[in-house]
């Protein structure tokens, strides 16, 4: 009897990574210049100094050399006030975005004004630049700007090979769903269950079931329980280590096709050497002590061969 | 080459969240179900489909090919996919069969933003080297150029609200509508500043939702349906991504894009206006007199499925020519921060 729930799964999902990126020689100049306390722009085909520097014209997109240093004060061109500040931004107190055209530049950089209320912002007010602590060749080596009646900070200029790269952590929140279809899945494996669904229109059974089947377009319906035992449809061996790998090389990662069963699922071949597991071997799972049991298909440790003989490969050939 | 004409759009309710995965699964079976029925087309009868949709929207890598499954994707289908609003995805789609390789399209967007953080995730369509490290969010950076406008005497605070009324008003007869109401001005007025100055009312909701169009050519167009709207000019154009650099008051690109694609004489537009001072200025840009129906189905402030919003005011602006309120409609879709790409399609009834 089938006593569970469809009601979606949800869990927070934090999504995080860096991108280094390589600067190249205009904006390898800035982020230089930048650790070194001087703000560099560059001469366009129109003679404007474009603050940031770009590569290129924006214009006539020809090709842009001529470095200006520029100063580390100017006017704010326009500003927006953020009460609230998000993760990531240059302050963490209420401060103002602005676009501040530098003196002796023609264009404006984005960046943060630490002025405390937004009744002490105001379009054309002057503004000066407030070092970082620990300068590295970046656009965060500008801490923020400040109003020019703040008493200025003094702050340390960097040194060092011209800046090359640069690193930029990525940090987002989500709140990840599972379908209705994987939800029951989901659960199911809570109970030590492996649930697959059957397509009302092909009568395929996906294991995970599916919001849509791939063939047909509509949802996956009838609920099928499947064994925790089927064959290995194809493999790879695994001997290159990286980064957060749980299993030391060489090992196998398989595709299983559960009996009864229309779609096999990535999974661990383990319990047998490496060079031992083949096409249509058959397999059980292993299954972790049950007081470590969660909603997740983690509660199978790994998959290990039965001893039984060989599938024929006609059997599983259409499931490849 | 072959004239194109959309002869079918549907979309989901604009809602602020679902229940379902972030891959759009839930929302486009349906869209896909009624939108086949309303032609009598079936899937095989598509000989192309495109998608706009984001994986930073969506919290995962290649969420657009978990989406391939709403599609019912076997025997094998022409697929491709755009990383911007569903609008030039449509464009895409437009190509295909002007050049005639195929002589139907299928084209969807879908986004689910009320998943992520919306107002940061945005930060990541910005310069990655001078400004995605500040995560300049984006209502912030909308301010900046809101303020520009106001300084500059383009538009008030009060210009602003009258947009926000006016497009909850025209929502009342939109039944897919997320905000829809009898307001004014000056009760929107009342309220506090979310980023000075900017008040909740001036940006669009954060929206789950998705639509889908069919595009057909020629006779085909017209075995399909009594009167396709028919695509007469359909041309985008991008402006620098440097905010600082541009002049925020306007749009270089939609006007470079309208003069392209002809808006002369367009009785109806659908504007992809997601903060209430772009209105104004895309008004601007566009040169729409007093005569032109603005955002009869409400617009963005009503409603904003990223990376389906502009498609939806393909499909809304084709929806009055095919209801014979328009001889002539234009429509509008924006990707990129402050404006920076602008599409411009002009559909004709004949
Ligand atoms: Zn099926």
């Amino acid at each position: 009897m089938v006593t569970i729930s469809s009601e979606p799964l949800s869990a927070p999902l934090d999504v995080g990574f860096d991108y280094t990126r390589s600067l190249g020689p205009v904006l390898g100049r800035f982020a230089t210049g930048l650790r070194a306390h001087t703000i560099a722009g560059i001469r366009g085909s129109d003679g404007r100094v474009l603050v940031p520097p770009t590569e290129y014209d924006p214009v006539t997109a020809e090709k842009l050399t001529e470095f200006v240093d520029v100063g580390t004060e100017g006017v704010v061109q326009t500003w927006s006030w953020i009460a609230q500040p998000l993760a990531g931004q240059p302050l963490s107190h209420p401060f103002a975005w602005a676009l501040v055209k530098l003196d002796g530049a023609d264009t404006a950089l984005l960046h943060a004004v630490d002025a405390g209320s937004p009744d002490r912002m105001s379009t054309g007010m002057r503004v000066r630049v407030r070092w970082a602590a620990e300068p590295v060749g970046s656009i965060r080596d500008i801490e923020c700007f400040e109003p020019l009646d703040v008493e200025p900070t003094e702050r340390e200029a960097g040194s060092g090979d011209p800046v090359t790269m640069l690193t930029t952590p990525i940090h987002l929140t989500y709140q990840h769903t599972a379908s209705p279809e994987e939800s029951r899945y989901l659960r199911g494996l809570a109970e030590g269950r492996l649930l697959g669904q059957r397509c009302p229109a092909c009568n395929k059974v996906y294991i995970p079931p599916r919001g849509s089947c791939p063939t047909d377009g509509v949802p996956t319906e009838d609920e099928i329980e499947l064994p925790d035992h089927g064959v290995v449809t194809t493999f790879c061996v695994v001997n290159v280590p990286f980064l957060g790998q749980r299993i030391k090389p060489p090992y196998v990662a398989a595709y299983i096709l559960l009996e009864g069963a229309d779609i096999p699922f990535l999974h661990l071949v383990l319990g047998c050497a490496a060079d031992e597991v083949r096409m249509g071997m058959r397999v059980r799972a292993q299954w972790r002590p049950r007081e470590q049991w969660g909603t997740t298909l983690e509660n199978i440790d790994h998959f290990r061969p039965t001893g039984e003989p060989d599938a024929p490969y006609e059997s599983y050939a259409q499931h490849l | 080459m072959s004239e194109v004409a959309v002869v079918g759009f549907a979309q989901a309710p604009n809602v602020r969240r679902t229940p379902g995965t972030t891959n759009g699964v839930e929302m486009l079976v349906p869209v896909f179900h009624r939108l086949l029925a309303d032609t009598g087309l079936s899937k095989q009868d598509i000989g192309f489909w495109c998608s706009g949709s984001s994986d930073y929207l969506a919290g995962r890598a290649f969420s657009f090919i978990a989406a391939v499954d709403a599609i019912g994707a076997f025997p094998p289908i022409m697929e491709s996919h755009v990383e911007m609003d569903a609008a030039w995805a449509l464009y895409e789609a437009w190509v295909k069969i002007r050049t005639g390789e195929v002589d139907t399209a299928l084209v969807y967007g879908f986004g689910k933003s009320s998943a992520g953080e919306l107002r940061r995730i945005m930060a990541m369509q910005m310069d990655p080297y001078l400004m995605t490290p500040l995560w300049p969010d984006s209502i912030g950076v909308a301010g900046l150029q809101a303020r520009l406008g106001i300084d500059a005497g383009l538009w008030t605070e009060r210009d602003m609200a009258e947009v926000a009324a006016s497009s909850r008003r025209a929502a009342l007869s939109n039944p897919d509508a997320q905000l829809a109401g009898d307001t004014t001005a000056e009760e929107l007025l009342k309220q506090p500043y979310l980023a000075d100055p900017l008040r909740a009312h001036d940006c669009a909701p954060i929206t789950d939702g998705a639509a889908a169009i069919i595009l057909a050519s020629g006779d085909k167009a017209r075995d399909l349906c009594d009167k396709p709207a028919w695509i007469s000019g359909f041309e985008h154009r991008v402006d620098t991504p440097l905010i600082g650099a541009r002049d925020l008051t306007t749009s270089p690109s939609t006007i470079a894009a309208a003069k392209a694609a002809g808006v002369d004489g367009v009785q109806v537009a659908e504007l992809h206006a997601p903060f209430t001072h772009q209105d104004i200025l895309l008004r601007q840009a566009l040169g729409l007199g007093e005569e032109v129906r603005v955002n009869p189905s409400g617009g963005v402030l009503a409603g904003h499925p990223m990376f389906a919003a502009g498609l939806i005011r393909i499909g809304a602006a084709a929806a009055e020519i095919r209801a014979g309120r328009a001889d002539r409609a234009l429509a509008h879709a924006t990707s990129g921060p402050l404006l920076q790409q602008n599409l411009v399609c002009v559909l004709e009834g004949r």
